[in-house]
């Protein structure tokens, strides 16, 4: 069968005052229907941004390489140009949501109009059956008083309330793909539980594929199917999440998972990465983790090293350069 | 000599609050009589959800919120500090004993001042040092012990990713020479890698200057790692306190239970028990009476309302209290 979504050989290069940045270089990903492929990494590591790619959301200093593909239902969405095919993607097939809510609505809309709004700009609706749809959606999430949230302003409604709102306002046009940049980042944590218990409810029942992008890998663990964790722009690792966080074979994943404080192992020290992320315009030759490794195994330059992900395990792929090094 | 260096004495903190100027003035009670005390050289946790009333705390501790009722003293060795009634004089005397770290690095900084300026700027403004050869050696002897590299003392902050410009607000802190420092969030907007180093950081300072901190965050794993105590707020109150070790393997207050079970496992295969609060926490405009905790607890033992119930902190253990009304419940 194929994959509901194929991301193939995708690099991403800004235009800038101080040159031209790599942001993502020779990402492949797939995902199919009904699965939640979690991408992690440090602030800058590119996960954003391969998100806004898929929507054909990055500005217009952005270049893409020509045999990057992007395919959603046999067509590569790099190759849109059109206004018209551009709305089969953005709040049809596929739906966004972000870290901060207030971002989603216009502040002085009120919420369910530009629920409407959105919903009728993608399905041949009338006004009444947008507003059904609309308040039942609510309703959905777990909004009490459907009704009277519909009439009020994004600020009215408290934070995990804005969060459900915006899940909602995703979920109505019933899209095949959800990405979610950061849900859950900026609830409290007992909100945050709420928010992951919705999301895996309608994950669920609505068969969709999720992109759920987090730099929190207790997030990951408990939403994600597969997680790929980006470095740099680069994907150094990916697999079952199990895989990746029971036996992960990056130094990356490893140091990452390190410094993680783990509520269920206090005596572990704290151990950050040494040395701090290269600026994406100095990126590194090769393998671009190389100025920090802790242990590297040679002098892993351009030239010395191959790179390119293998799979060591069935679905468990990793930087071939890595596979036993560190 | 008291081996405490901070006294919270039912302590409270009230705003006046407008939504605009024609509805009427309202009261917000950001901390309700609360009672601490903050053993030196401890690594003082203070865990809440957002609006709890930590950051009102650690301010009022720092002499900078208007304290409503209770008392705030700072045990210094020779003398103590009465936050209520101090003069303006002793105030400036405070300042150098006490320091905030902020939460944002790149908010904190100014932008135009070199490195070494927003080091040096405390000493300056508190007239510690008495020349500029003075200043610097301080400046350069706190940096180093920041791990800042001291060549770059002449660069501006936005050269400096978001974990040194930590290191820059850390330094700044401890350029006076303080006893006690409050960290609010002084983590929180940092990459986890990022967040070990400043953690261990603040640890290894701890031990070289004697320091006490009352650290401020919402993350109890990170708590659970560096603090030796911990007190957890919900809505103004504080409704349990131990030792951190004692909190996180034996909580009893059922909102700590629910805190904890929230944390998402990074074990895939520990998927989610997280006993799920309903709704949110209540505006701090009103509060719920009696339990504060009563809207959203999963198994109220009774009507935990006014009149039936009391409240107020007890010692179920060695170090370990719990509001009473719920030392067995949910
Ligand atoms: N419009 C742009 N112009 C120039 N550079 C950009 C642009 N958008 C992103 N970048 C750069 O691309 C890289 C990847 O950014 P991205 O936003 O995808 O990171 P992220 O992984 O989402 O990080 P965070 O966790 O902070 O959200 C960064 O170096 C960023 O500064
Ligand atoms: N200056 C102020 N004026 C009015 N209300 C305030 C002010 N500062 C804090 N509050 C209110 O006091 C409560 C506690 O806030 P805060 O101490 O900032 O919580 P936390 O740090 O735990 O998130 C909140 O309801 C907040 O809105
Ligand atoms: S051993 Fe070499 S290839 Fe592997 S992560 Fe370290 S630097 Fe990169
Ligand atoms: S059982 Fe009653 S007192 Fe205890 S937390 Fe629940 S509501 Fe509060
Ligand atoms: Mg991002
Ligand atoms: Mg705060």
């Amino acid at each position: 069968m194929a994959h509901l979504l194929e991301i193939n050989n995708l690099d991403v290069k800004f235009d800038t005052d101080e040159g031209r940045i790599t942001a993502i270089e020779n990402v492949s990903l797939s995902l199919d229907q009904g699965k939640v492929l979690g991408i992690v990494g440090e602030s800058g590591s590119g996960k954003s941004v391969t998100a806004k790619s898929i929507m054909q959301l990055n500005p217009g200093n952005t270049i893409y390489n020509d045999t990057a593909e992007i395919i959603i239902d046999d067509e590569n969405v790099l190759k849109f140009t059109s206004k018209n095919d551009l709305k089969k993607i953005r709040g049809g097939k596929v739906s966004m949501i972000f870290q901060e809510p207030m971002a989603s609505f216009a502040p002085a809309i009120k919420i369910g109009y530009q629920m409407v709004e959105q919903l009728m700009l993608h399905k041949p609706l009338d006004k009444k059956e947008a507003k059904n749809i609309s308040i039942d959606m609510l309703n959905r999430v777990g909004i009490a008083d459907a009704e009277k949230r519909f009439n009020q302003y994004a600020f009215e409604l408290s934070g995990g309330m804005r969060q459900r709102a915006m899940i909602a306002m995703a979920l109505s046009t019933m899209p095949k793909l959800l990405l979610a940049d950061e849900p859950t980042t900026a609830l409290d944590v007992t909100i945050q539980a709420q928010v992951i218990n919705l999301m895996k409810d309608i994950i669920k029942e609505f068969n969709m594929g999720v992109i759920f992008i987090t730099h929190d890998l207790g997030v990951i663990a408990q939403v994600a199917d597969d997680v790929a964790v980006m470095y740099l722009g680069s994907v150094v690792e990916k697999g079952p999440v199990n895989e990746i966080l029971k036996n992960p074979k990056h130094p990356y994943t490893k140091g990452l998972l390190n410094a993680l404080p783990d509520i269920n192992n206090l005596d572990a020290p704290l151990k950050p990465i040494p040395g701090n992320i290269p600026s994406p315009l100095d990126r590194p030759s090769a393998c671009v983790f190389r100025t920090r490794c802790p242990n590297p195994t040679h002098d892993c330059k351009e030239g010395n090293i191959e790179m390119g992900l293998i799979e060591v395990e069935p679905g468990h792929w990793v930087d071939q350069c890595c596979v036993n090094c560190g | 000599m008291s081996e405490n260096i901070v006294s919270v004495n039912n302590l409270s903190v009230s705003f006046d609050y407008q939504e605009n100027f024609l509805s009427k003035k309202q009261k917000i009670k950001a901390v309700n009589n609360i009672n601490i005390k903050i053993k030196k050289g401890s690594f003082f946790g203070l865990v809440g959800e957002s609006g709890s009333g930590k950051t009102t705390l650690g301010r009022a501790i720092l002499g900078a919120n208007k304290i409503s009722q209770g008392n705030v003293i700072f045990h210094d060795d020779e003398r103590d500090f009465d936050l209520t009634r101090i003069t303006a004089k002793e105030m400036k005397d405070y300042r150098k004993k006490a320091q905030l770290i902020f939460q944002d690095p790149y908010a904190a900084l100014s932008p135009r001042m070199t490195v070494r300026d927003i080091i040096a700027e405390p000493l300056e403004v508190m007239k510690i040092t008495n020349s500029r050869q003075e200043t610097d050696e301080k400046v350069r002897e706190i940096a180093s012990k920041c791990r800042l590299n001291l060549e770059h003392l002449r660069r501006y902050p936005h050269a400096f990713s978001g974990g040194q410009r930590q290191r820059i607000s850390i330094a700044r802190a401890l350029v006076s020479n303080p006893k006690f420092i409050v960290a609010d969030e002084s983590v929180a907007a940092l990459d986890v890698s990022i967040q070990a180093d400043i953690l261990n950081l603040l640890k290894q300072l701890q031990n070289e200057l004697n320091l006490t901190y009352l650290f401020i965050s919402h993350d109890l794993s990170v708590v659970a790692h560096v603090c030796d105590i911990v007190a957890v707020m919900y809505l103004g109150h504080i409704v349990e306190m131990a030792p951190s070790r004692k909190l996180f393997s034996n909580p009893r207050h059922s909102y700590t239970k629910a805190l904890l079970s929230s944390i998402p496992s990074i074990d895939p295969e520990n998927k989610s028990t997280a006993i799920e609060l309903k709704g949110e926490i209540p505006s701090a405009m009103d509060p719920p009476s009696g339990c504060v905790f009563r809207t959203r607890c999963p198994n109220p033992t009774h009507d935990c309302k006014e009149g039936n119930i009391e409240m107020g902190l007890i010692q179920v253990e060695p170090d370990h209290w719990v509001d009473q009304c719920c030392v067995n419940c949910g």
